[in-house]
């Protein structure tokens, strides 16, 4: 890549329930019922605003993609409305279903005829939280990848990119591209869609995906959920309750007699 | 070949990390129940010494896994040369630590090997024969077990904290093997800088007694100050979750969680946190912890010792004038 090339990145996206949604569990005990709120996963949030940062400075386009059933078209449309150029929606209730592997090898059929510098996903899933699925892809692309990332600068060779360690330390890496990238929330300030932009998105591509057009790519999941459940308390948790000003003197009372913090 | 266990332990820049010691501790009990053999292995460049300190626990072996190409770690470094280690050994299940460097490695090494890796378990059951993993789903809020269906190796990495590093059984020094493994030019892409450490943290909350900590539900940065009187109240530190410093309403020194600071306070307020796995991992060793959230369901309540349903809004300003009140009144 040079100053004057193009950029051309994927923002890999997840629609995931709602942070404070409650959740039920399907007669199977083995995923939950589809009857919740959704949302776009967060990290993914900070992973496209990233990608249209990039744009703004460089040039060039950004595609969102995202699998799943017909409601997660709207993470897509968000995403249009906030500035992406155009959409892929691999769209069947199968997609649900698949594991992190299998999900990467949709997303690489799916793309196999693009030509993106960059594919960004958030570092991980607010539902399965297993901060798997991009690096597979990196893999099963042949690509270089660096993860949970808090800042991107190109250079001439490819990119500088500055990772999270643990416990406050960081590190730069030099790489070529093209490149997975997993995005580190907070690595930016979200943006708002517009009116404007909302109105435009409406006539933005959406290329929409069937599970037949990337089946033959797909496998056996390679591992399988067996039992979904609320999880048992170890701890024993005292409930207080009553009216704000009653709450507070137990709570007092607690932190004098029981904590003897007070 | 018998199926064995292999614990693959940490070590950066030549220090073994101390959440190795979990995993250890992990492989242990997975032997005890199903009765198959535990080896451990480490993987560097000139860290036979790290190979010897494992080898001090119960462990029926310590592979050395070298090549100058390890240092600085890289990913493509890590997945070619514990891939070439694990072809020719062909352990059943491969343990490690769910720190943010395996994290980088072992989707990679599991992919190229067409294999899966179970992610951030918090514990195993062996029934009938069969092992599944335990990991949390949904940010706490639910659990699943989770089986392999596919050949092995099986790749399991461990959240930190899931298993007691202190509980590894000793035992008498084991034998250490080192391989040394051949990674061709060219495998390696990216081009690590060195490690460095951000602005001095200027606020160590690892030996704060009362820590009041807030997330999502303080909902505005001029809220915050609520927060910060019951701290002062209290004679105690403030703290926050993620967002809230990813927000920049307080320092990232603040922070709490597996990217910020573990603390273990006598007293841990917990004002309109849901509870994430990764602010759990930070504060779960607090001998205290109170949480005041208006969902019930939220993962907090999973771990607190007093649990208020509410909104802290209501809830907080009284409960600063009665803690003025008792301290005044002592």
């Amino acid at each position: 890549m040079h100053g004057e090339t193009l950029l051309k990145i994927l923002v890999c996206m997840k629609q995931v329930p709602q942070k404070d949604a409650p959740l039920k569990l399907n007669e199977s005990g083995t995923w939950i019922r589809e009857d919740v709120s959704y949302e776009v996963n967060e990290p993914d949030a900070y992973a496209l605003e990233e990608a249209l940062r990039q744009r703004e400075k460089h040039k060039g386009e950004v595609v969102v993609i995202t699998s799943g059933p017909a409601r997660a078209q709207q993470v897509l449309r968000e995403a249009l409305a906030k500035g992406a150029d155009r959409a892929i929606h691999l769209e069947d209730d199968k997609f649900l279903g698949l594991d992190a592997f299998n999900t990467a090898k949709a997303f690489a059929a799916a793309i196999k005829d693009e030509q993106f510098d960059l594919i960004f996903t958030g570092l991980q899933s607010d539902d399965y939280g297993y901060a798997q699925t991009g690096v597979i892809l990196a893999e099963l692309l042949g690509w270089p990848h660096a993860t949970i990332i808090m800042q991107i600068e190109k250079t001439d060779s490819g990119i500088r990119v500055k990772r999270e360690l643990e416990a406050g330390y960081f590190q730069f890496v030099d790489m070529p591209t093209p490149a997975v990238l997993t995005i580190q929330s907070g690595i930016n300030k979200l943006r708002y869609a517009t009116l404007i932009g909302i109105k435009q998105a409406k006539n933005k591509p959406l290329r929409k995906v069937p599970l037949g057009e990337v089946q033959a790519a797909l496998g056996d999941n390679l591992q399988k959920i067996e039992k979904l459940y609320v999880p048992q308390k170890t701890k024993k948790t005292e409930h207080i309750e009553g009216p704000p000003g009653e709450i507070a003197k137990k709570l007092v009372d607690k932190l004098r007699n029981e904590l003897r913090v007070l | 070949m018998p199926d064995t266990i292999l614990v693959v332990v940490e070590q950066r820049e030549g220090k073994l990390n101390r959440v190795s010691w979990e995993t250890i501790t992990a492989g242990q009990a997975i032997a005890a129940a199903t009765g198959w053999p535990l080896e451990a292995a480490v993987v560097g460049s000139g860290v036979n010494s790290i190979a010897s300190e494992v080898a001090g626990k119960k462990v029926a072996k310590v592979y050395d896994i070298e090549s100058p190409k390890f240092e600085p770690y890289t990913p493509d470094a890590f997945a070619a040369g514990l891939r070439q280690f694990l072809e020719s050994r062909q352990p059943k299940l491969v343990l490690m630590p769910h720190t943010y460097q395996v994290r980088d490695f072992v989707p990679k090494l599991a992919t190229a090997m067409g294999r899966t890796v179970i992610s951030d378990c918090v514990g195993f059951k062996h029934e009938g024969g069969k092992l599944v993993f335990t990991r949390q789903m949904f940010q706490g809020k639910l659990a699943a077990d989770v089986s392999f269906s596919s050949d092995a190796p099986w790749f399991v990495t461990f959240q930190n904290g899931a298993f007691r590093g202190d509980k590894a059984e000793a035992g008498a020094a084991a034998a250490v093997e080192t391989v040394n493994v051949e990674i061709a030019d060219g495998v390696i892409r990216n081009k690590p800088q060195e490690v460095f450490k951000e602005a001095k943290q200027a606020v160590d909350l690892t030996q704060a007694e009362i820590i009041v900590a807030v997330g999502r539900g303080i909902k505005e940065q001029k809220n915050i100050e609520i927060a910060k009187n019951l701290a002062d109240a209290l004679g105690g530190d403030l703290a926050a979750s993620r967002p809230i410093c990813d927000s920049g309403w307080l320092p990232m020194d603040r922070q709490i969680g597996s990217s910020g600071q573990t603390v273990a306070p006598k007293l841990y307020l917990a004002l309109g946190i849901s509870g994430a796995i990764q602010h759990i991992v930070g504060m779960k060793g607090s001998r205290a912890i109170i949480a005041v959230n208006k969902d019930s369901e939220a993962p907090i309540f999973e771990i607190a010792d007093y649990a208020v349903v509410g909104n802290l809004f209501d809830i907080v300003p009284p409960l600063i004038e009665e803690v003025k009140k008792a301290k005044a009144g002592s």
